[in-house]
C-alpha cells in the first residue's frame, strides 16, 4: 500500500494541471446557469477542445484516441478537472459506459467507426435500456428486434433515457428471441437515432428540467453489423455497461462534493444561528463534520476499489456500494444544505433572494433521483447479498 | 499510487488470521475471559514468538520495526479473532514510551515489551465530570498520586504509563499502586481503576510527542473494531444462510438481505478508512490527524451498527450468552468509547475543517502538552 503518486503520476497531473490552467474557459461560472440546450453546446464544444489535446478518453486505447492510462490516471483526471473548476464533458454516457461497453464488446469495424466521434463529441450517445415494464427487472424488457436480411427491425418504447434528446445514437437493448428465457433472448444494437420511426418526446422530470426522454421505435432498420457481441448475449453486455455505471462513473464526484462541503462550510459561516455565526454552532459542526468524513471515506472506498480494477482489469458486483454511498450521501448532504439555509433552501433562479443561483433547491430535488437511477438501492443491496455475500436470490 | 496490501502485508495479514484462528478459537477466547486479569502467560509466549509483542518498535530496543499499515492490520485480525488480555493495553503503553522516553528508558520498558517478558496498561481518564480525555488533570513528579479510571489490563501490567496533565510517566505495579476492578461490558478485557499514592514515578522527558502516540493508539482501536465488524458481518451472512424459516433461508428476505449489505458497506468503508489513516500516520502526512479521527469516528458509529444488526440477524439465538456476537458487541462498546468516542471526533474533524486549527487531542487537557506539541 503506498498512495504516494509515483514520477509518472505526478508528471501526468502536473501536464494536466497547466492544461487546465490555461484552457478552462472562464465563462463557465457563468454559463453554467445557461438553459439546459444552450449549455449542452457550450459542452460539447469544450469537449472537443479536451478531445484535439488528447485529453478525452485517457483510459482507451490509444489506437482509438486514448491513452492507455491506468484507471489510477483516471481518477487524477477526475481530481483535477474537478478542482479546476473545469466544465463536465457532455457526451458523459458515451464516455463513461457505452465507448467502454464497445470497447468490451464491440467488432474492430466499430471501433474505428464510434469511439473517436465519441471522444471529440460529435456524435452524442444515449442509453436504452429502461422501459415503463422494465426498469429494475431490465431482462423483462419488451422492445424487438426481428431479423430481415441484414437489417434487424426494431419496434418498442423506452423511457427515462438521459439525453435522449440530444443524442445522435443510442445503445438499445431489444429483445431477439422471445422465445428463450428472459435473460437469454436480448441483444445489444447500436441505433442511429436519424432513422426514420425513432421518436424522441421530452419527458419533464421533477426538477422541471427535461433531461430525460422517451424514446418510440416503429419499424426502425438498424444494420446487422451494429449487433453488439453475440446475438442474444446482450445480456451480458448489457450487465458490462452497468458494472462500470456502479463502479468507476462516481470518480469525479468526491471533488465535486468536497466542493460542496468547503461552500456548505462558508455558508455556515455567513448565517447566523442564535446569535452566532452557525459555523460555532455545535450540532452544525457536527453535522458537517459527519459530511466532510462520509465524503472522504468515498473517496476511500473508490481508491480501493480503483487500485483493484487496476489489478484485475473490470468492475465486479462490489461496485455497488460505490453507487450507494454517492447516491446517498448526495441526498444527505443535500438535506443538511437545506438545514442550513432554512426557508432560503427551496429558493430558485438566478435573482433576488436565492443562494448560489438555486443550486441548492434544484439539487434537493435531483439528489432524489441519485437513488433511482443506474440502479436504485434496493437494487444495489440485492447485488451486494447475492453475488457479494452469497446470499440467496430473494426473487 | 497503489492502495492494495503489499506481499509482505498480505502474508502478514494471512499468516495473523491462521494463527488466532489455531491458537485463540473462540473457547479460548470464552476460556480466558472467564479468568480474573483476562491474561494467559501461554498465548502471550506465542504471541512473542510470532513477534508480535515487538512488531511495531524500533529495531534497537528488541523489535522489528513493522509501520502502521501493519499495525492497523494485525489488530484487525486481533479483532477478527476477539483476542483478550492486555495485547492493545501494552501496545500503546509502549507506544507511548517509544513516542515520549528517553533512549535510556526505552531500553528498560521497550525491550521486555517485545522480548514478550512485560505486559503494560496506559492510565488516562480520571473520575471527574468531563468523563472524557479532557477530564486529565492529574500531576506528577518524583512520586504521582490520583486516580486513573478505565484502565484496560492493569491488573496484569508490570508497568503504567500515567498521562498527566504535565506530562507522560512510568510507573512500576507495586508499591503505591492499589487496583481495582471495574466490571464492564467488555469480559475480554478487563478495566481497572488505579489509585497512586505517592507511587514513585518517572517522567517521561519528551512528552510533546504524545499527540502523535494517542493517534497511534487511537487507529489501533479503530482497526480493531473494523476485525469485529467483518466477524460479526460474516456470522450474521452465514446463519442468515443456513437459518431456514418460512421454508426458506432468512437470508432470501430482503429485510434480512439489506441488513447485511449495509454491514458489508459500512465495513469496508471503516477498513477504507483505518489503512488510510495508518498510511497516514506512517508517512506522517499533513491531514495525518483527520484521517485518524475520520476512522474512529466512522468505526465507532458503524460498529455498534454492525453489532445491532447482527444480534438482530440471530434472532432469539442472538439474545444468549452462548452466541458469539454479543461479546463483539460488548467489545464494540468499549472500542467506541475509548480514545474519544464518534461525536469528541467530529469535534475535532470540524476544528480542522472549519476553523483550520489543530485542536491536539491532548492539548485542550493539557496546558503543558500544549506548548511542547
Ligand atoms: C434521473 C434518471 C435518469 C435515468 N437515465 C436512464 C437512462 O439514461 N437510460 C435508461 O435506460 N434508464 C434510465 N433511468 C431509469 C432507471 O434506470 C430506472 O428508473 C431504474 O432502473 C428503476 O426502474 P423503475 O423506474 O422501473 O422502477 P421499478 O423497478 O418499478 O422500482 C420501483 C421501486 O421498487 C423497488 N424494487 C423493484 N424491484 C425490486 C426488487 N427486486 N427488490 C427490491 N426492491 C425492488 C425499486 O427499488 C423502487 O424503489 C433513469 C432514471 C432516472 C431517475
Amino acid at each position: 500500500m503506498d498512495l504516494k503518486l509515483t514520477a509518472d503520476e505526478r508528471a501526468f497531473r502536473d501536464e494536466l494541471h497547466v492544461w487546465l490552467s490555461a484552457n478552462v474557459p472562464k465563462d463557465w461560472a457563468e454559463r453554467k446557469y445557461d438553459p439546459l440546450e444552450k449549455r449542452f453546446d457550450y459542452l460539447k464544444a469544450w469537449q472537443r477542445k479536451l478531445y484535439e489535446s488528447g485529453w478525452a478518453g485517457i483510459g482507451w486505447p490509444k489506437a482509438y484516441g486514448g491513452r492507455a492510462a491506468s484507471t489510477i490516471l483516471q481518477v487524477i483526471f477526475w481530481e483535477e478537472m474537478a478542482k479546476a473548476g473545469a466544465p463536465p464533458f457532455a457526451n458523459v454516457l458515451g464516455l463513461g459506459l457505452i465507448g467502454p461497453t464497445i470497447i468490451a464488446f464491440g467488432s474492430d469495424d466499430q471501433k474505428q467507426r464510434y469511439l473517436r466521434k465519441i471522444l471529440s463529441a460529435e456524435e452524442i450517445w444515449c442509453q436504452g435500456f429502461s422501459e415503463p415494464e422494465a426498469g429494475s427487472d431490465l431482462a423483462a424488457l419488451r422492445s424487438e428486434a426481428r431479423l430481415d436480411g441484414d437489417h434487424w427491425i426494431v419496434n418498442g418504447h423506452k423511457v427515462w433515457t438521459s439525453y435522449g434528446w440530444a443524442a445522435d445514437w443510442c445503445e438499445l437493448v431489444v429483445r431477439t428471441d422471445p422465445a428463450a428465457p428472459k435473460h437469454k433472448g436480448l441483444t445489444v444494437l447500436l441505433v442511429d437515432m436519424k432513422s426514420p420511426g425513432v421518436d424522441v418526446r421530452p419527458l419533464k422530470q421533477i426538477t422541471g428540467e427535461t433531461e430525460f426522454s422517451e424514446l418510440f421505435f416503429r419499424d426502425v432498420r438498424v444494420p446487422v453489423a451494429n449487433t453488439v457481441g453475440t446475438v442474444n448475449d446482450g445480456w451480458n453486455v448489457a450487465i458490462g455497461t452497468l458494472m462500470h455505471e456502479r463502479g468507476t462513473f462516481g470518480a469525479g464526484l468526491q471533488v465535486m462534493y468536497r466542493q460542496n462541503i468547503e461552500r456548505l462550510i462558508a455558508l455556515a459561516r455567513s448565517t447566523e444561528r442564535n446569535g452566532k455565526p452557525a459555523s460555532e454552532d455545535p450540532i452544525v459542526r457536527q453535522k458537517l463534520a459527519q459530511a466532510y468524513a462520509e465524503v472522504e471515506i468515498m473517496r476511500l472506498n473508490q481508491m480501493r476499489a480503483f487500485s483493484k480494477i487496476n489489478q484485475t482489469g473490470v468492475p465486479g458486483p462490489e461496485g455497488s456500494i460505490q453507487k450507494i454511498f454517492w447516491s446517498e450521501l448526495n441526498q444527505r448532504m443535500q438535506q443538511l444544505a437545506q438545514e442550513l439555509l432554512g426557508p432560503y433552501g427551496q429558493l430558485e433562479g438566478p435573482d433576488g433572494y436565492a443562494v448560489d443561483h438555486g443550486i441548492w433547491s434544484y439539487g434537493y430535488l435531483r439528489a432524489r433521483g441519485n437513488t433511482i437511477e443506474a440502479g436504485t438501492s434496493e437494487i444495489q443491496r440485492n447485488i451486494i447479498g447475492h453475488f457479494v455475500l452469497g446470499l440467496p436470490r430473494s426473487y | 499510487m497503489q492502495f492494495g496490501l503489499n506481499e509482505t502485508q498480505q502474508i502478514l495479514q494471512t499468516n495473523a488470521r491462521k494463527f488466532f484462528a489455531t491458537e485463540c478459537p473462540m473457547s479460548e477466547v470464552r476460556r480466558i475471559a472467564e479468568t480474573e486479569t483476562a491474561h494467559d502467560a501461554t498465548l502471550w509466549n506465542k504471541f512473542a514468538e510470532q513477534g508480535y509483542t515487538s512488531a511495531f518498535f524500533p529495531e534497537e530496543y528488541g523489535g522489528l520495526g513493522l509501520g502502521l499499515v501493519e499495525m492497523a492490520l494485525l489488530m484487525e485480525e486481533m479483532g477478527r479473532a476477539l483476542v483478550p488480555g492486555p495485547f492493545l493495553s501494552t501496545l500503546i503503553a509502549g507506544v507511548f514510551i517509544e513516542a515520549a522516553g528517553s533512549a535510556e528508558q526505552k531500553e528498560r520498558f521497550l525491550r521486555p515489551i517485545c522480548d514478550g517478558r512485560a505486559t503494560a496498561a496506559h492510565a488516562l481518564l480520571e473520575p471527574n465530570p468531563a468523563r472524557d480525555i479532557h477530564s486529565v488533570k492529574m500531576r506528577g513528579g518524583d512520586t504521582i498520586s490520583g486516580t486513573k479510571i478505565f484502565v484496560a489490563g492493569a491488573a496484569a501490567a508490570d508497568f503504567l504509563v500515567v498521562v498527566a496533565a504535565d506530562g507522560a510517566y512510568a510507573v512500576h505495579a507495586g508499591e503505591g499502586v492499589a487496583i481495582q476492578p471495574m466490571p464492564s461490558l467488555d469480559v475480554t478485557r478487563k478495566y481497572y481503576a488505579v489509585t497512586f499514592e505517592n507511587a514513585i514515578a518517572e517522567r517521561l522527558p519528551n512528552s510533546g510527542n504524545m499527540q502523535r502516540a494517542v493517534d497511534i493508539a487511537t487507529l489501533a482501536v479503530a482497526a480493531e473494531t473494523v476485525g469485529g465488524m467483518q466477524r460479526v458481518l460474516d456470522l450474521a451472512v452465514e446463519y442468515a444462510k443456513t437459518r431456514k424459516q418460512f421454508g426458506n433461508p432468512i437470508g432470501k428476505y430482503q429485510a434480512v438481505q439489506h441488513m447485511c449489505a449495509d454491514s458489508y458497506l459500512e465495513t469496508e468503508s471503516a477498513r477504507s478508512a483505518a489503512y488510510y489513516a495508518g498510511w497516514a500516520l506512517q508517512e506522517n502526512t499533513p491531514e495525518a490527524a483527520l484521517a485518524v479521527s475520520i476512522a474512529k469516528m466512522y468505526s465507532s458509529d458503524a460498529a455498534r451498527n454492525v453489532g445491532n444488526r447482527g444480534i438482530q440477524i440471530h434472532g432469539g439465538m442472538g439474545f444468549t450468552w452462548e452466541n458469539d456476537v454479543h461479546l463483539y458487541y460488548r467489545r464494540f462498546k468499549a472500542n467506541e468509547t475509548a480514545f474519544g468516542d464518534a461525536t469528541f471526533h467530529r469535534e475535532r474533524i470540524a476544528s480542522l475543517i472549519i476553523d483550520g486549527v489543530a485542536p491536539a487531542l491532548m492539548r485542550a487537557a493539557s496546558p503543558l502538552l500544549a506548548t511542547q506539541g
